[in-house]
């Protein structure tokens, strides 16, 4: 269910704006939608259309070049905010597979991984020239075997990424899928011990 | 080694220590609601898995329902579908309900403690990053996202990074109408909005102990508007006194048993935080919000700052949109920017204390001309509880509507949403631009002050209103 992440080329879309939240990024009232799928349209929305509806034609992933762009370069504790996973959802909705930021908010980035999105954290100096070099339309090619984001023309950069959540991405792994297979037995162990620990979280289930 | 609060609830729940430093841990409770379960309950049905322990979830719905009208069709045809899927998914996978017509139902971070489904020394998790919540119980209590929740219901546990820790410690003794949302403004204002981040903060000090459960709450609530992950105040007789009894709390020979336990739950002397920071609550002044950062926020008694005065790059840039947003002028004194909505309720500030506080202020008052204001309870059982006090009608009689248990303006996911341009005193947890409503403007406040707002028309020190003796905490 979850698309492999091996290698993404193409355009980067430069957002070199700090704290974009998730309330931007998915505004709120569109979590009232349940599914997963098809939540595209939605991402950036209020950044992308004013509130008559008509589209902010200057606004970077309106613009023909970035429109398709599956490589966000983006700012500072991007995807603060809130644990809505639907901010992830959106982004791979317009097909943008990776995100490159100085630092991200904690759960939004937890989440990326989850949904076979690559969220990499640079030092600002790098960011600011990737995102220049977004902005300047440069084709881009972030290689996750190779662990580099690369710039048409210029050196590799190199970039690293938690084993586990590298080799989850490489394979598309589900999270729940590989918890229970590995770490099954140990649950089970930890649960025993835990009640008789803690006997008053065992109490009433399920007539409560 | 002493170890602090924090570190004593993680090693309980370690069931595997994993590569790359992260663990995982085991989890107890998980409170879930319709906007953030659909996801995970399919997820469970496209997997072919059953809930490892049923019981340890409790499903109501909140965020999007109306609190105009309780009972019958919802409007809204989204609305009704997601809190449908919820009643489906909980009948369907042998969840707890609570009905939204019910005496149970409310916000997930107002009932969790209310019926005793929160308790110290447990790791409890939501849909939603205001489960910090739950911290002022001593338990350890952080939001996750949707496939998280999918994982929590399948394998009863999380893998997670093991967060750094901070002690925040409160000395002295805050005036009566100075409250646990202000101490909170004020922290956030002092540490920054990232300033917590990858923490788990312990509130701890005379001013914390001095606190009812209420204020506790409010206090985690707003933890993660400093970036913290967990937010935490070590279980002592004010939080067994607030829970003994409640329906869902341990009893008898357990009770005393769990009480034991729980008394073994605080920082050991000589433990280590990675992070302290002090604050004197003693002549705090009342604190809002001026910016779209809940760090963006001073005094009532300030004015707007300018922000070239601001030291850090970041933080004049972002001053300078948020007062753009805003409408906002440096140099502006607080009390002169008038205000058209008021919404006192949200899992920040919607319990009965709450709205005690707010109705001492609306008592024999009435909302100013041009101004709108909501009450709007944090639970039902809250709300029929100010009923049965006569609350309603203090707040009906001075000109606020009453209305059912919900999160309404705290996400403006419902019907309640501010205008683009309206300017709200808001006593929920977030000034984020368009989060009470596209182009909305929110300053954030305690409850008394929200209504302080109400029957001025503008930002007002409740201080100047209100004889010190008139309300107590
Ligand atoms: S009141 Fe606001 S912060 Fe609290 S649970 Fe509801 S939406 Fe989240």
């Amino acid at each position: 269910m979850i698309q492999p992440f091996i290698r993404v080329d193409g355009p980067a879309a430069a957002l070199p704006e700090e704290n974009v939240d998730t309330d931007i990024i998915y505004p709120a009232r569109f979590l009232l939608i349940t599914a997963r799928l098809g939540l595209g349209p939605y991402a950036f929305h209020d950044r992308r259309f004013r509130a008559d509806g008509t589209e902010v034609a200057e606004f970077v992933l309106n613009r023909p070049e970035w429109r398709e762009a599956p490589i966000l370069v983006a700012g500072a504790n991007f995807g603060s905010g809130s644990s809505r996973e639907q901010a992830v959802w959106a982004l791979l909705g317009r097909g943008i597979r990776c995100v490159i930021a100085p630092s991200f908010g904690e759960i939004f980035q937890a989440n990326c991984y989850r949904n076979g999105v690559l969220p990499i954290t640079l030092p600002p100096a790098q960011v600011a020239a990737l995102s220049a070099a977004a902005a300047a339309a440069h084709p881009f090619a972030v290689d996750l075997e190779a662990g580099t984001v690369t710039v048409a023309g210029r050196p590799p950069i190199p970039f690293s990424v938690d084993l586990e959540r590298r080799l989850a991405l490489l394979n598309g792994w589900d999270e729940t899928a590989t918890l229970l297979n590995a770490y099954g037995a140990d649950i089970g162990t930890f649960e025993e011990r835990h009640r008789r620990h803690q006997p008053w979280l065992f109490e009433g289930e399920n007539d409560a | 080694m002493p170890q602090t609060l924090y570190e004593k609830l993680w090693n309980s729940h370690v069931v595997a220590d994993l590569p790359g430093g992260e663990a995982l841990l085991y989890i107890d409770r998980h409170l879930v609601h319709e906007v953030s379960s659909p996801q995970a309950f399919a997820s469970l049905r496209d997997g072919g898995r059953r809930l490892r322990r049923s019981g340890t979830h409790l499903a109501v719905a909140d965020h999007a329902v109306p609190t105009r009208t309780r009972g019958g069709i919802i409007d809204d045809p989204l609305a009704r579908a997601q809190v449908a899927e919820l009643e489906d998914n909980a009948r369907s996978f042998d969840v707890p309900y609570r009905p939204l017509d019910g005496e149970l139902q409310g916000i997930v971070h107002v009932i969790g403690p209310e019926q005793g489904y929160t308790l110290p020394g447990m790791t409890l998790v939501c849909g939603d990053s205001h489960t910090t919540t739950h911290g002022a119980f001593g338990a350890l209590a952080f939001g996750i996202g949707a496939s998280e929740c999918g994982t929590v219901m399948a394998a009863q546990c999380l893998k997670q990074r093991r967060a750094r820790t901070m002690r925040v410690e409160l000395l002295g003794q805050a005036d009566p109408l100075v409250t646990a949302k202000d101490i909170a403004l004020a922290v956030i204002a002092r540490v920054g909005a990232l300033g917590a981040s990858g923490h788990a903060v312990e509130y701890a000090g005379p001013a914390v102990e001095a606190m009812s459960m209420a204020a506790r709450m409010t206090l985690c609530n707003m933890t993660i508007e400093a970036g913290g992950r967990v937010g935490l105040v070590a279980p002592d007789d004010v939080t067994f006194a607030y829970l003994k009894d409640r329906p869902l709390a341990p009893k008898g020979a357990l009770w005393d048993q769990a009480v034991a336990y729980w008394r073994g739950l605080r920082s050991d002397p000589g433990a280590v935080f990675d992070q302290v920071v002090t604050l004197d609550v003693s002549g705090l002044a009342p604190h809002v919000s001026w910016g779209t950062s809940p760090d963006e926020a001073a005094p009532i008694t300030a004015r707007i700052p300018d922000p070239a005065t601001l030291g850090a790059d970041s933080a004049r840039r972002h001053a300078e949109k948020a007062l753009a947003y805003m409408d906002l002028q440096p140099g502006t004194a607080l009390t002169d920017i008038p205000i058209q909505r008021v919404f006192i309720g949200s899992c920040t500030n919607g319990r009965i204390e709450d709205l005690r506080a707010a109705a001492a202020v609306a008592r024999g008052r009435q909302v100013a001309p041009g101004v709108r204001a909501i009450v709007v309870p944090g639970s039902t059982a809250t709300k029929h509880l100010a009923e049965a006090e006569g609350l309603d009608a203090v707040f009906m009689a001075a000109g606020f509507e009453w209305r059912h248990a919900g999160c309404s303006l705290c996400v403006a996911m419902n019907d309640d949403r501010l205008a683009a341009g309206e300017r709200c005193a808001s006593t929920s947890n977030r000034n984020f631009e368009g989060r009470q409503g596209p182009g909305g403007r929110t300053h954030l406040m305690s409850p008394a002050m929200a209504a302080a707002a109400a029957v001025t028309g503008r930002l007002t020190d409740v201080r100047d209103l209100m004889a010190p003796g008139e309300m107590t905490r």
